[in-house]
């Protein structure tokens, strides 16, 4: 049986649409990430997943039962909040205890979750603070607490790492996707950070603009991009996009606006007419001493320690992101040579329709 | 720091002092001062030590003004927190109509006193009143509020809680406003029912603001005067008169300026006593409920 399924979800703010007919069924224990920019409809569909916003059309089922007609309270389904939205005048104990209380749980069962709860998240000592006395992170952790005692069939998670600093937001992370493996439930998360989408989530929805863009396991997602806007937001630095024509060949042969040409594994056949797109990741472009695919300027260095990013500009002018080894001598103003891996392109259709080689 | 730096700070605050000093901190003294002579308006007083403040103690108008001043005060701030605490709740939304709710019920507020009575007194005369017209249309007899003794209290409590009401409603939907929405949020995933939603967010949510408006509400309605004064001149038989209404007719009705300040400055003593008393056990609640 589905752990969640949506059908046909619509939903506008007045005469501004925010959900066009959104479709989606989730696995048993699956975990799903929401990823999109700010204006996307993730976090609006997330709410209207938990009832705190109503859809326009469409159906919600949870594990065989239709929830979008319930209270948020009695669809079986826990949520953190990107604030956390823990009740300031309740001690740790009693934010926890609440909803199960609401819910008429026996008192010494009660303990036992919060106890076990507890344990868990190492949250143990804090138990009769206020959330006033506590840290980010000791929030952050309460906040998943309240949650985990409710032993939802569903958890939403509403960017739960964006209030904390770079350094805890790694290692909570970490616990996250430690933490998934021990409960018993499905997990939605919104998040516009691609890395939180990438290292957590069994399945990833990109989506853009009202609607879902791709849904696919991220290493899908990231090799094979349904379309622009995927491959342009998942990924950093973004992949390079470059026009070109088609120049013949099984495997459709390239020619970019400098004159080179680029052999990729997409089979021509499948093309479609009109301008194309190539695609390249700066990880499918080096920097070469010999002779490359193309020559190109350098505007920009940026070494991060393990390797270097170099923006170049072609000789059309199109702008393309390459990569070079940790010691790279390159200097901005430089002329460099290229090198294109046409096994690792991906073209994209004048309607943004991503095309990709058998082998990428 | 330097000497010159110094003087420079005090400069800067100098003002307020000043202003400060000449218009609270001297009066202030010198009705201290004058509580320990005997005076009056015309003559050079002489000084009785605590002679009026005995007197005080064995005069029983004093005594019984002191006691309408506690009843009144009773009558009036639980009643008052409540209604505006309803008011607000139930005009806390983002609507028009309640935006115009919200200024008709804060509208009494900016009227003076002299109005607000006046409109009372065409409410509660018993012959030509509101409330009269409203008992004779049911056949009964007009209850003759303002020349009752047992019921000039409340009418005087009802009058204030009108004119009052509209200040802490402010203050709770204030209060109310501060109150972040994902925590109702939280509460209906918590499965919250309106009524524990209620009592359990939105009231320990408005604690402070409620001890404010307790506090406030409580140092004013302990000196209770215009409304005293206009409605009923005190009566009858001193039924209505009020501690400050008492110093005002000591002072500038008898003349007895000494005597009045004596009065003044017992009645300073037993606010300050009574806020710092709901201080301190309002802070003593909140550190039980830390340690629960």
């Amino acid at each position: 049986m589905a752990s969640l399924e949506l059908r046909g979800v619509r939903k506008a703010y007045g005469a501004t649409p925010v959900l066009d007919n959104v479709s989606l069924t989730l696995e048993q224990r699956e975990f799903i990430a929401f990823l999109g920019p700010s204006g996307s409809g993730k976090s609006t569909l997330l709410r209207i997943i938990a009832g705190l916003e109503s859809a326009d059309a469409g159906e919600i089922w949870l594990e065989g039962k239709r929830i979008d007609n319930l209270p948020p309270g009695e669809r079986s389904i826990a949520m953190v909040f990107q604030h956390y939205a823990l009740y300031p005048h309740m001690s740790v104990r009693q934010n926890m205890a609440f909803g199960l209380k609401n819910a008429r749980v026996p008192r010494d069962e009660i303990d036992r979750r919060i106890a076990d709860a507890a344990a868990v998240l190492e949250i143990t000592p804090l138990l009769d603070r206020k959330p006033a006395q506590m840290s980010g992170g000791q929030r952050q952790r309460v906040a998943i607490g309240r949650a985990l005692v409710k032993e939802p069939k569903l958890f939403l998670l509403d960017e739960p790492l964006s209030n904390l600093d770079a350094a805890l937001r790694l290692r909570t992370r970490v616990e996250l996707a430690q933490l998934k493996q021990k409960v018993d439930a499905a997990v939605i998360m919104v998040t516009h950070d691609q890395a939180e989408a990438m290292t957590l989530a069994d399945r990833i929805i990109v989506m853009n603009d009202r609607r879902i863009q791709q849904v696919g396991p991220p290493m899908e997602i990231y090799s094979q991009p349904a379309n622009i806007f995927v491959a342009q937001f998942v990924g950093s630095p973004a992949m390079s996009l470059l026009p070109a024509t088609i120049d013949g060949g099984d495997y459709a042969r390239l020619k970019l606006g400098d004159g080179s040409t680029v052999e990729t594994r997409v089979p021509a056949t499948s093309l479609p007419n009109g301008e194309l797109r190539v695609g390249v990741r700066p990880e499918a472009v080096t920097v070469v001493d010999g002779p490359g695919t193309t020559k190109g300027k350098v505007d920009l260095v940026e070494r991060l320690g393990e390797r270097t990013l170099v923006y170049a500009k072609l000789a059309d002018g199109q702008p393309i992101t390459a990569e070079d080894d940790a010691f790279s001598r390159v200097k901005i103003g430089d002329e460099v040579s290229l090198k294109i891996e046409g096994n690792a392109a991906h073209v994209f259709g004048p309607d943004g329709t991503g095309y990709h080689g058998a082998a990428a | 720091m330097t000497v010159e730096r110094d003087w420079r700070g005090i400069l800067f605050v100098a003002p307020f002092v000043l202003l400060y000093s000449l218009i609270l901190i001297f009066p202030l003294l010198r009705g201290l001062w004058l509580s320990l002579n005997q005076v009056d308006l015309f003559g050079a007083g002489h000084f009785v030590g605590f002679g009026n403040y005995d007197a005080l103690f064995h005069d029983p108008i004093f005594g019984a003004s002191l006691v309408n001043t506690f009843e009144v005060t009773l009558m009036i701030v639980p009643a008052l927190t409540v209604i505006a605490l309803l008011l607000a709740l139930s005009l806390n939304s983002a609507g028009k109509g309640a935006a115009l709710l919200r200024g008709i019920f804060f509208a009494s507020a900016v009227l003076s006193v002299t109005i607000v009575t006046l409109v009372w007194r065409f409410m509660l005369a018993p012959d030509a009143g509101l409330l009269g017209a409203i008992w004779k249309a049911f056949g009964w007899e007009p209850v003759p509020f303002l020349s009752d003794v047992h019921l000039v209290l409340p009418a005087l409590a009802i009058t204030t809680i009108w004119w009052s009401v509209g200040f802490p409603m402010l203050l709770f939907l204030a209060g109310l406003q501060q109150i972040p929405e994902d925590m109702y949020e939280a509460a209906a995933l918590d499965n919250a029912s309106r009524w524990t939603t209620f009592w359990k967010i939105t009231l320990p949510s408005l604690r402070r603001t409620t001890i404010l408006v307790v506090m406030l509400q409580t140092a004013a309605q302990l000196q209770l005067f215009g409304q005293s004064q206009l409605l009923t001149a005190g009566g009858p038989s001193g039924a209505s008169r009020t501690a400050v209404l008492f110093l005002f007719e000591s002072a500038f009705g008898r003349w007895e300026l000494g005597y009045a300040s004596a009065a003044a400055e017992l009645l300073f003593v037993i606010i300050l006593a009574v806020t710092l008393t709901q201080y301190w056990a309002t802070g003593r609640a909140s550190d039980a409920s830390h340690g629960e």
